[in-house]
């Protein structure tokens, strides 16, 4: 019951792959993540009750989800009561076709856009593309990844993947010219080109990153100013929020506005954030619809393990940190959710295809675990869905016969002989090394990428009974 | 079924059971060192230029600011700090393309700023105006009076007087971290951002 852009078309290995191919991508990506991860160490550091901010933050969520009706409907009535409309979608498709609605509604030709990673999940781009509607990105990074005609791989900046140099030539390329790559010159370009536009806009259209149920205030944290000119000069503001933005009270942002910047581009807070309560009489839009959606993330409040994942409040340091995302970057997730957090909640979101194989994306280091400003437990949650997914039957037969052997310390016993018997013959052609690199097919799966050991010549219960006999 | 009857009973089935305890053992008063300084330091990390001065040499200093500006926009309760400005001061109504003439800067209070993280939060009040007005000119000039300047988030946001006015809070010039992801200044909101800070 969900759908938009967080479904894998290629299994993870394949897609992983071919991006691992590109040295130009691998070297953009750790530039890029070892700056951030530098930065957000040290601003972590200077706030000495960072773990009691983690803490909160991860309860207060715990919190909203086991009250989320009943919070949702309160958001509804103070939201409502201060001038919005609020607007219901069960799913990708039924949210792009309100929000499409309403714009048509205005009579807009172009939509003038906050970054939003709600609005790129349900793929509302395109479907306003498909009504004729054009569909202004203004965030830096998102303007990039329009401009090239290619799809965000990072969370917080979705042209991570690209260098200043190929930022340059993808401006050019669109009639926007800097003077040179630097990054000042390129943001000058990029605010030359979306001056008229912010100016002339009539609909904007956000996200957000908390809603406050007891006041129905929406807020919105940015660097730019693109955000704050989407939401104050257009007449009609529509904002698309996933059901599990809502907090409970104000002072709840206290948590959040400390976690958030901090954990997301390593500043001690972000140049702009903006609240908003329905509408202000001669103060910015006179007209505000909130679009509340679900798709999927009910099917993921049901998982007891990995509801947690709804906890994320979508800052990126788990990816920064993630030795698996540095290599392959953001495409290979195949969903507008990479990296660790992408790993499991993509496929909670939506079961399809080849989400299924994203569990795997990860070496369960842990980093993830430590960077996670709400202590969502991803590993915990990747281990989990590995559990519960769906095996091949020969592995599921290996597995049942390993757990049978393994459950009686005579068969045990008997098995590790047997075991070494057979691998005798393998161990002169192995050598010294104990080990064998290549099998024939179909233990040519596991060699191509590892060693297989061999069983050691002497267990460890052979060797205590030898040495005390 | 209603979708938002659908989603409503979707989230009744799936919600856990167990209430939650929220522990709140972090710091909410947050006092200490000198919060005057620490405001000054983390404004000028953020590339905001930082002017002190007492009551009496307020008008002064904002008129030597302004020197370059073409016109100033000051809403009603800022306009007494233009005593010593001898340009032309815009009054509302202002359209956007007023507000983004070139050379056009905007002076405004605010209405609690926090030291910890340089951040001034601006809730529409008479020496503020509408949130149009600190967005749109290249140049932003703020004054803050210490006594406003409060040590952390928390503190901060128990202050403002009616959270649901339109709320904007601002640390440093306007920047991205787009390009490689390190901060530049200076996108779409006002490049430049001068602080007064009174005491």
């Amino acid at each position: 019951m969900s759908g938009g852009h967080i479904v894998a078309r290629r299994p993870f290995p394949v897609a992983a792959r071919a991006e691992l191919g590109d040295a130009q991508l691998r070297a953009n990506l750790r530039k890029a993540t070892h700056t951030i991860r530098d930065k957000r160490l040290r601003v972590v550091g200077e706030v000495p009750d960072w773990e009691a901010l983690r803490q909160a933050g991860a309860a207060i969520k715990d919190d909203v989800l086991a009250r989320l009706p009943e919070l949702l409907e309160q958001f509804e009535a103070a939201a409502t009561a201060a001038g919005a409309t609020v607007h219901w979608a069960r799913d990708a498709a039924e949210a792009c076709a309100v929000v499409t609605g309403l714009v048509r509604d205005t009579g807009a030709a172009e939509v003038v856009k906050v970054k939003s990673m709600a609005t790129q999940e349900i793929g509302l781009n395109e479907a306003l593309e498909a009504a004729g509607i054009a569909a202004v990105e203004t965030d830096l990074a998102e303007l990039i990844v329009q401009l090239a005609g290619d799809t965000p791989s990072h969370i917080l900046v979705p042209a991570i993947h690209y260098n200043r140099a190929q930022i340059r030539e993808i401006f050019s390329r669109n009639g926007l010219s800097a003077r040179t790559d630097d990054p000042p010159a390129l943001a000058e370009a990029a605010r030359r080109h979306l001056r008229a536009k912010f100016l002339s806009a009539r609909v904007g259209i956000s996200g957000a990153n908390f809603a406050v149920a007891e006041s129905g205030t929406l807020v919105v944290v940015e660097s730019e100013g693109n955000g704050r000119m989407c939401l104050t000069l257009p007449e009609t503001l529509i904002s698309v929020v996933g059901i599990e933005k809502i907090l409970p009270t104000f002072r709840d942002l206290e948590v959040f506005l400390q976690l958030l910047p901090r954990s997301s581009t390593g500043e001690r807070m972000n140049p702009y954030t903006s609240l908003w309560t329905g509408v202000t009489p001669g103060d910015g839009p006179q007209t505000l619809h909130i679009v509340l959606v679900d798709n999927g993330r009910t099917e993921t409040l049901a998982d007891s393990v990995g509801r947690q994942a709804l906890r994320c409040i979508r800052c990126s340091a788990c990816l920064n940190v993630c030795p698996v995302y540095e290599r392959v970057g953001g495409h290979a997730y195949g969903s507008v959710y990479p990296g660790p957090i992408g790993a499991i909640l993509s496929p909670q979101m939506s079961g399809e295809g080849a989400n299924r194989t994203l569990p795997y994306a990860s070496t369960l280091c842990g980093a993830c675990y430590d960077a996670c400003p709400v202590r969502i437990n991803i590993p915990e949650v990747l281990v989990h869905l590995r559990q519960t997914g769906p095996h091949p039957p020969a592995e599921r037969a290996a597995m049942r016969a390993l757990s049978w052997a393994m459950r009686d310390r005579r068969r045990y016993t008997a098995a590790l002989r047997a075991a070494r018997r057979g691998a005798a013959p393998i161990r002169l052609v192995a050598g010294r090394r104990g080990a064998v690199r290549h099998l024939p097919w179909p233990l040519s799966k596991w060699t191509s990428t590892r060693d297989a050991p061999l069983p050691a010549k002497q267990t460890f219960r052979e060797w205590w009974a030898h040495e005390r006999a | 079924m209603s979708a938002r009857d659908e989603v409503l009973r979707r989230v009744r089935a799936a919600r856990p059971s167990a209430p939650v305890d929220v522990p709140r053992d972090y710091r909410t008063v947050d006092g200490g060192a000198d919060l005057v300084d620490l405001f000054v330091d983390r404004l000028i990390d953020y590339k905001a230029t930082v002017r002190r001065c007492d009551p009496g040499g307020l008008a002064g200093a904002v008129g030597e600011l302004l020197s370059d500006a073409s016109a100033v926009v000051a809403p009603a309760g800022a306009r007494a700090w233009l005593a010593a400005y001898p340009g032309r001061v815009l009054r509302e109504p202002l359209t956007v393309t007023d507000l983004d003439a070139a050379g056009v800067a905007v002076l405004t209070g605010c209405a609690v700023a926090v030291a910890r993280t340089g951040t001034l939060i601006l809730d529409a009040g008479p020496d503020q105006g509408r949130r149009a007005l600190s967005l749109v000119p290249d140049r932003h000039v703020c004054v803050v009076h210490s006594g406003q300047i409060v040590g952390g988030v928390p503190e901060a946001l128990a202050r403002l007087a009616d959270p649901t006015r339109p709320l904007t809070l601002i640390s440093g010039p306007s920047a991205t971290s787009d390009i490689e992801l390190n901060r530049v200044e200076g996108v779409h909101g006002p490049r430049r951002l001068d602080v007064v800070v009174v005491d």
